[in-house]
C-alpha cells in the first residue's frame, strides 16, 4: 500500500463506509427499519479503529509516516485521537440504533452517513499538519454536527439548536481562516512546521500575535469555552441525546488537538502571550460553566453547562509544559468522552426520541423504577464530579498537577474551588433520583419501561468500563499519551526539564 | 492604456459602491454591486492576478449575485422605509467611512516606501502566467485538501436534502 493511502486509511474507510450507505439507503423500502444501514456504520468505524490501531504498529516500527506533500502527519498523537473519535462514533452508533425506531425519523439512513462523514472531518483535524487542510476537516465535522442537532424535525428547540449552532459556528470558522489568513501574511506558508520556522524571523511580529488570538477565538468556540459559550445550552438541549453525547465529545477532542498542535509546535515563542489569553479562557469557562449549571433545572442544560466547565479544566492543562500538557489534556479529553458519552447514552434509554424527561424534577424516585440505569447515571455523576476510582478524578488530578508542575498554583487552586462547586449540582441529580417522589406522578409519565436492547447495552457496557478503568489501571492510557506529544517541534524551544507525571 | 482602464474602473467602482448605498430598492443595491464586482475583476486582472478576476466574475458577479436576486424576488422585498434607525446611520456613518478613509489612506502613504511599486500590465512580460503556478499549487502541495473538499460539498449537500425534505 503506498504510503499517501496508509496515511488516510482510517478517513478513508469512513468516507467509504458513509459513501456505501447513502448508495444503499434508496434501496431499502420506505418504512422499513434502517437498523441495517446502522450496522454498516458501526462496521465501518471499527473498522477504522483497526486501521488506526495498524497505523500505530507501522509508525512504532518506521517512525512517522508524513504523506501528501506534508499536508498529514500520522504520529502517536494523531492516532490517540483518531482511535478515540472511532471510539466515540462507535458508541454513538451502537446507542442511537434502535432510537429512530420509535420515532417517525425517516431519515435515519443519513443520520448514519452524517456521523460517519463528521467522523472522517474530525480525524483530518487531527493527522493534519496543514493549516488548510486543519480547516477543511473542521467544517466538515461543524456541518455534519449542525445538522445532526437539527434531527428531531418538527420540534421547535431542534430547528432553534440547529439553526444558532450554524450561524454562531460559522461566526467561529471565519475567525479561524482570519487566523490562518494572518499566519500565511506573517510568515507565507500555512504549514505548521514553516509557521513555526517563519515566526521566529518575520518582520511583523504583529500580525502572529493576531493570528494566534483569532484561532484561539475560534476553537475557543468549538470547545465551548466561555467565554464563546453561549451555543451550547440551547444547542444541547434541542439537539437528539445520542448525538449531544458525541458532538459534546469528539470534535472538542478534535478541536483540543489541533489547539494542541497549534499552540505547542506553530506558535511556540509566542507561549508568554498566549499563556495569558489561556489562563483567561481556562478561569472564566470553569467559572461560568460551574455557576450557571446551578442555576439549570433541566438536565441536559445542566450537562451542557458542566461541558462548558470542563473546557476550562481541559484548559488549565494547557498552560503546563508542552509534553504535561499534551499528556494530560489527552488523558482528561478521553475520560470525560468515557464518562459524558455514557450518561448521555443513558439519558437516550431512560427518555427516548422525544424526551419526556427533562427537568430533574422528572428523574425523582427513578431508581425505583429503573434500577440499573440510575445506577449507571450515578456512577458517570460522580465520575463527573471527580471522585476516585473514576476516570474523572484522574483526569481532574492530572490536568491540576500540570498547572502546579509548571508553577500556576492559583489556577489549580481556582479549579479545585470550582471542583467542589461541580459538586452541588451534580448530587441535586442524583439525590432526586434516589430520593422518594412527592407525588405519584411518576405513573403517568410516560416511562413505560422500554427495553434496553443489546446494542445499547454494548453501549452502556463500555462507557462504563472505560470510566472504571481509567479510574483504576490509567496507566495504560497515560504511557500512550505521554508518548503521543506532537512530533513538530521546533529546535528553538528548549523547555526547562519538569518533573513528569507520575501515575499512582 | 493601462492606467486609462485603471482610472476607468477604480471609479466604476467607487461609483457602484456609492449607488448601493444610496438606491432604496434592493433589486437596484444587488445590480450595482454587480458593477462594484465586475470593475473589480478587472482591476485584479490589470494587476496581473488573472485567476483571481476570473473567479471573482464567475464567483462574485456570477453565483453569489444569483443567489441574492433569486431571495430578493423570491422575499419580494419592496422599497426600504426611513427608519429612526436609518438617520442615526448616516449621522454616525459618514464620518466614520471618512475616517476610515483617511486613516487608510494615511497608512499607505507614509509606508509607500516600503510598500514598493508595481507595474500596471506587468504580467505581460513575466514568464511564468499565475494561472500555471496555482495549479501547480493545487494539484501538488494542496492536493488533498482539494480532493477532500468533495466530502465537504458532499456533507452539505446531504444537510440539505435532511433538512428541507418534507416528512413523508
Amino acid at each position: 500500500m503506498s504510503t499517501n493511502l496508509l496515511a488516510i486509511l482510517p478517513e478513508l474507510i469512513l468516507t467509504l463506509t458513509g459513501i456505501v450507505i447513502m448508495l444503499a439507503e434508496p434501496l431499502i423500502a420506505p418504512g422499513k427499519s434502517r437498523k441495517p444501514l446502522g450496522w454498516l456504520a458501526i462496521l465501518g468505524t471499527a473498522a477504522s479503529g483497526l486501521a488506526a490501531f495498524y497505523q500505530l504498529q507501522i509508525c512504532n516500527a518506521h517512525g512517522t509516516i508524513t504523506a501528501f506533500y506534508a499536508t498529514i502527519q500520522v504520529d502517536a498523537f494523531s492516532v490517540f485521537f483518531h482511535l478515540l473519535i472511532a471510539a466515540i462514533v462507535l458508541v454513538t452508533l451502537l446507542a442511537s440504533l434502535d432510537y429512530f425506531e420509535a420515532g417517525t425519523v425517516t431519515h435515519a439512513g443519513e443520520y448514519f452517513a452524517l456521523l460517519c462523514f463528521g467522523a472522517t472531518g474530525m480525524m483530518f483535524m487531527t493527522s493534519s499538519v496543514e493549516l488548510l487542510m486543519v480547516f477543511i476537516g473542521l467544517e466538515i465535522s461543524s456541518i455534519s454536527t449542525y445538522i445532526l442537532a437539527g434531527f428531531r424535525k418538527g420540534r421547535a428547540t431542534a430547528s432553534e439548536a440547529a439553526i444558532k449552532y450554524f450561524l454562531l459556528g460559522s461566526f467561529a470558522t471565519a475567525f479561524f481562516l482570519y487566523g490562518i489568513a494572518l499566519c500565511f501574511g506573517a510568515t507565507g506558508s500555512t504549514s505548521i512546521a514553516a509557521i513555526a520556522a517563519g515566526l521566529t524571523i518575520t518582520s511583523t511580529p504583529l500580525l502572529g500575535w493576531l493570528a494566534v488570538a483569532m484561532v484561539l477565538i475560534g476553537l475557543g468556540f468549538k470547545v465551548s469555552a466561555a467565554p464563546f459559550h453561549v451555543w451550547t445550552p440551547d444547542v444541547y438541549q434541542g439537539a437528539p441525546s445520542p448525538v449531544v453525547g458525541m458532538m459534546s465529545t469528539a470534535p472538542k477532542a478534535a478541536a483540543f488537538a489541533v489547539l494542541l498542535r497549534f499552540l505547542f509546535s506553530a506558535t511556540p515563542m509566542y507561549r508568554s502571550h498566549w499563556i495569558l489569553m489561556i489562563e483567561i479562557l481556562a478561569v472564566a469557562s470553569m467559572t461560568i460553566g460551574n455557576l450557571g449549571a446551578l442555576a439549570q433545572r433541566d438536565v441536559k442544560r445542566l450537562l451542557a453547562y458542566s461541558s462548558i466547565a470542563t473546557a476550562g479544566y481541559i484548559l488549565v492543562a494547557f498552560t503546563a509544559s508542552q509534553q504535561d500538557a499534551v499528556a494530560a489534556a489527552c488523558f482528561y479529553t478521553a475520560a470525560y468522552a468515557a464518562m459524558n458519552v455514557g450518561a448521555f447514552v443513558v439519558l437516550t434509554q431512560l427518555s427516548g426520541f422525544d424526551e419526556k424527561l427533562r427537568s430533574i424534577q422528572d428523574f425523582t424516585g427513578l431508581a425505583l423504577k429503573r434500577p440499573a440505569l440510575s445506577a449507571l447515571l450515578a456512577f458517570f455523576l460522580i465520575s463527573l464530579i471527580g471522585i476516585p476510582f473514576t476516570g474523572g478524578f484522574f483526569g481532574k488530578f492530572y490536568a491540576f498537577s500540570a498547572a502546579v508542575h509548571s508553577g500556576h498554583t492559583w489556577l489549580a487552586i481556582v479549579g479545585l474551588a470550582n471542583s467542589g462547586v461541580a459538586c452541588f449540582y451534580y448530587l441535586r441529580v442524583l439525590s432526586a433520583l434516589y430520593s422518594r417522589p412527592v407525588t405519584d406522578t411518576l405513573s403517568d409519565t410516560p416511562t413505560t419501561p422500554r427495553r434496553v436492547t443489546l446494542p445499547a447495552a454494548l453501549a452502556l457496557t463500555a462507557t462504563a468500563a472505560a470510566t472504571l478503568c481509567l479510574g483504576i489501571i490509567p496507566n495504560h492510557l497515560l504511557h500512550l499519551v505521554q508518548r503521543a506529544t506532537p512530533t513538530t517541534t521546533v529546535a528553538a524551544t528548549t523547555t526547562s526539564p519538569v518533573p513528569t507525571l507520575t501515575p499512582r | 492604456m493601462q492606467i486609462a482602464l485603471f482610472i476607468i474602473f477604480g471609479l466604476l467602482a467607487v461609483a457602484g459602491a456609492l449607488n448601493l448605498l444610496f438606491q432604496r430598492h434592493p433589486i437596484n443595491s444587488a445590480l450595482s454591486l454587480v458593477v462594484v464586482m465586475m470593475s473589480l475583476a478587472v482591476l485584479y486582472w490589470s494587476l496581473g492576478a488573472e485567476f483571481l478576476a476570473a473567479a471573482q466574475v464567475i464567483v462574485y458577479a456570477g453565483a453569489i449575485m444569483v443567489l441574492f436576486i433569486f431571495v430578493v424576488m423570491l422575499l419580494n422585498a419592496g422599497e426600504e422605509d426611513r427608519t429612526h434607525g436609518s438617520k442615526i446611520a448616516y449621522i454616525a456613518g459618514i464620518p466614520g467611512a471618512a475616517a476610515i478613509v483617511c486613516l487608510l489612506s494615511y497608512v499607505f502613504l507614509s509606508n509607500r516606501q516600503q510598500l514598493g511599486t508595481t507595474q500596471l500590465g506587468g504580467y505581460l512580460s513575466s514568464s511564468v502566467s499565475n494561472i500555471s503556478e496555482i495549479s501547480h499549487t493545487l494539484f501538488t502541495s494542496l492536493l488533498l485538501p482539494f480532493e477532500v473538499t468533495s466530502i465537504l460539498i458532499l456533507v452539505a449537500i446531504l444537510g440539505a436534502v435532511v433538512l428541507a425534505r418534507k416528512e413523508l
